[in-house]
């Protein structure tokens, strides 16, 4: 086994590092969205890749790969999901790019009733090796349909499946496996995980999809983070340790599967539990992650499960109200102290 | 267009197999007292049969609710759906996807769609599928008058022809959405003109002729092996039943009107077209029918003698790489 290179990298590069790399490795994989090369069809007046994506995730696949490959589309996320799918039933593999999860709207019915259903409504006769990549996230000021977390929407239809990579090595892991798997599969970027960087090795690797991690042991209690939110618990973590509390931290990494198994093995330790999430609180993925742990693990804790959220309430603009409308380090803090009744 | 000897023989066959099937499957299933909606697309049997008389297993079809017909014509065995539509787990989905939902990749019928528009795009995935493999493969969007104002399939016509894609969008006109008449729906009197929008051919055709069709199907799908992009297919026909089992379509439509169409009807046209130029024989034809009611009966044997879904099909083929953990957790089944 060679040994294994690292370098520091940011999340929006180990993205278009694992599009590149497993575009290279496999031929068949197409790619459409809006913009995510840019300036479609004026390579003869040499305007080429003009955006590589709004958020420049793509950019370069197309000078590498070409434009039967990387497909710049009308605004149409109805059809051209549609035909992504399509085109998986068929046998090609294909990547779409939804710009914010807030346009889910216009384009919901294919993910609800093709992808998530072609596999089983036709007893498997059809697979869907397809993925979506789209975003979610406040904090740029993008106001209430450009910055929402709804993943739980996702979470709760059988037959997808939903990463949420936390960092930059998880997002080119999952990514990879994604993009290998033959159920499909949307991929939640955080809008302020771009230019985050971490060690993430040169070449190609995979993360399970459905695992969760533990990125802090400790035994007094479990964090549990979704996306950026595992920041703010480690951070959070640093806080209680000066308060002498023991926080243990897992990364959820997957909305759909959850990890269960992983979370409660967590509890059976600490006891106790607070978890993060940026999405709204009704029915949401920390919901259920608090009921599921109710009812198998209740005699393993200590204290009643406590959940740290967004308002059930569209994101504000305003920067203050934005600030005060995503969980941060010092909700969990405060919400950690009432579980330990102080 | 020449049509060979077998290749008649073989449309008359698909014809008189929709119709059988699906008044076949229609009775079996009232007699067993069984659940779930069947849409009869009796009446409309020459467009399926028109354009799928050029079309190999290696090309694609997406279908509507109404897809028995496009089934049988692009090749599913009828045993399967049969059983499908009986609930067997012999059926082409296991049983669980039932008459909206058949599918057999195998002959490249992608499945059938229960929400109005929503393969349409498929379709056009598939498509692109054949464009990314340079095959001359073609998709057919098979989609009805009801779903000509929705959103996806516009946008889909579109995406279509900026790429220049092999697809045929087949629009089968029955002039009703339900119980509401296309006239109330769509401001034109062809739909074939929304083509002018997205700069393709739209050809209107006679779907009660499987000649016309036949015709009018082999240009477009030529045009579309050929790089030349999409059309829009606008076959008009007519459905005999109503919308769905409880649908009594007397009470939004005339009798007069239902018997204009059936005195066109499809499969008796089609008779006295071949024995008037000589090309099929009285006997031939008889002799299919009455091969096509045996496969029926056996179809209906096949399914009687064939078992019920076991009940951890449930969670099965809900993904190819299902998750670890039960899907059926906090369910508490077969308790």
């Amino acid at each position: 086994m060679t040994s294994k290179t690292t370098r520091m990298l940011s999340y929006r590069d180990a993205i278009n590092e694992a599009l590149q790399q497993e575009m290279e490795r496999n031929p068949d994989i197409t790619l459409m969205g809006e913009d995510i090369a840019g300036a479609a069809g004026r390579a003869d007046q040499g305007f080429v890749d003009a955006w590589g994506g709004p958020f420049r995730t793509t950019q370069g696949l197309i000078q590498q790969f070409g434009e039967e490959r990387v497909r710049d589309t009308p605004i149409s996320e109805a059809a051209f999901i549609g035909t992504a799918i399509g085109a998986a039933a068929a046998g090609v593999r294909t990547v779409a790019e939804l710009m914010y999860f807030d346009f889910i709207g216009v384009c919901f019915d294919q993910l609800l009733n093709n992808a998530a259903k072609m596999h089983y409504m036709y007893g498997g006769n059809v697979t869907l090796p397809f993925t979506l990549l789209t975003r979610i996230g406040a904090g740029v000021g993008s106001a209430a349909q450009h910055s929402e977390t709804l993943y739980s929407l996702m979470a709760h239809i059988p037959g997808l499946k939903g990463v949420v990579p936390s960092d930059a090595y998880t997002a080119k892991g999952l990514l990879t496996a994604a993009l290998r798997s033959n159920d499909p599969v949307i991929f939640f970027e955080h809008k302020l995980l771009y230019h985050e960087q971490c060690e993430v090795p040169e070449e190609s690797y995979e993360l399970p999809i459905g695992d969760a991690r533990t990125m802090r042991e400790g035994t007094d209690i479990t964090l549990v983070g979704i996306s950026k939110m595992t920041s703010v618990c480690l951070e959070a973590a640093e806080l209680l340790a000066a308060e002498g509390i023991n926080a243990e931290v897992v990364d959820l990494l997957s909305v759909f599967p959850i990890d269960y198994d992983h979370i409660i093995a967590s509890i059976q330790k600490t006891h106790r539990m607070v978890v993060v999430d940026e999405d709204t609180p009704t029915c949401s993925v920390a919901a259920d992650i608090a009921a599921t742990v109710g009812e198998e693990a209740f005699d393993s804790l200590d204290a009643p499960i406590m959940r740290v959220q967004a308002p059930h309430t569209p994101v504000p603009y305003a920067r203050d109200l934005e600030l005060a409308y995503i969980p941060d380090a010092q909700r969990v803090v405060k919400t950690v102290r009432e579980v330990f009744g102080s | 267009m020449e049509i060979t000897h077998e290749a008649l023989l073989k449309m008359f066959e698909t014809m008189v197999t929709i119709r059988q099937f699906e008044l076949r499957a229609f009775a079996e299933v009232g007699q067993r007292s069984l659940r779930g909606a069947i849409h009869l697309s009796v009446g409309q049997e020459a467009v399926p049969t028109g354009i799928c008389a050029h079309l190999t297993d290696d090309d694609y079809l997406a279908s509507t609710h109404r897809g028995h017909g496009h089934c049988i014509a692009k090749g599913v065995d009828v045993q399967g759906m049969m059983a499908e539509i009986l609930q067997k787990s012999t059926g082409t989905n296991k049983g669980k996807g039932g008459s909206m939902h058949i599918a057999d990749i195998s002959k490249g019928m992608l499945g059938a769609n229960g929400v109005v528009g929503s393969s349409v795009p498929l379709a056009v995935g598939a498509a692109l599928a054949a464009k990314r493999r340079s095959t001359d493969q073609v998709a057919i969007a098979f989609f009805g008058d009801g779903a000509v104002n929705q959103g996806v399939v516009h946008e889909s016509m579109n995406l279509a022809a900026i790429w220049k894609l092999p697809v045929i969008f087949a629009c089968e006109n029955n002039h009703y959405a339900e119980s509401t008449p296309v006239e109330y729906a769509t401001p034109i009197a062809n739909i074939a003109e929304r083509a002018k929008g997205y700069n393709m051919p739209g050809v209107v055709v006679d779907g009660m002729d499987a000649f016309a069709v036949y015709d009018a199907a082999g240009t477009a799908i030529g045009r579309a092996r050929a790089g030349l992009g999409p059309t829009l297919l606008e076959c008009k026909t007519y459905r005999y039943y109503g919308h769905a089992a409880f649908d009594n379509p007397k009470s939004y439509r005339s009798t007069e009107e239902e018997d204009e169409w059936k005195a066109r009807d499809a499969i008796m046209k089609f008779r006295e077209r071949v024995l008037e130029e000589g090309t099929l024989s009285q006997a031939e034809m008889d002799e299919t029918e009455a091969k096509v009611t045996e496969q029926m009966d056996e179809a209906v044997r096949f399914s009687d003698e064939s078992p019920a879904p076991g009940l951890s099909e449930l969670l099965t083929d809900v993904y190819v790489d299902a998750p670890k953990g039960s899907l059926g957790r906090s369910s508490h089944l077969f308790t």
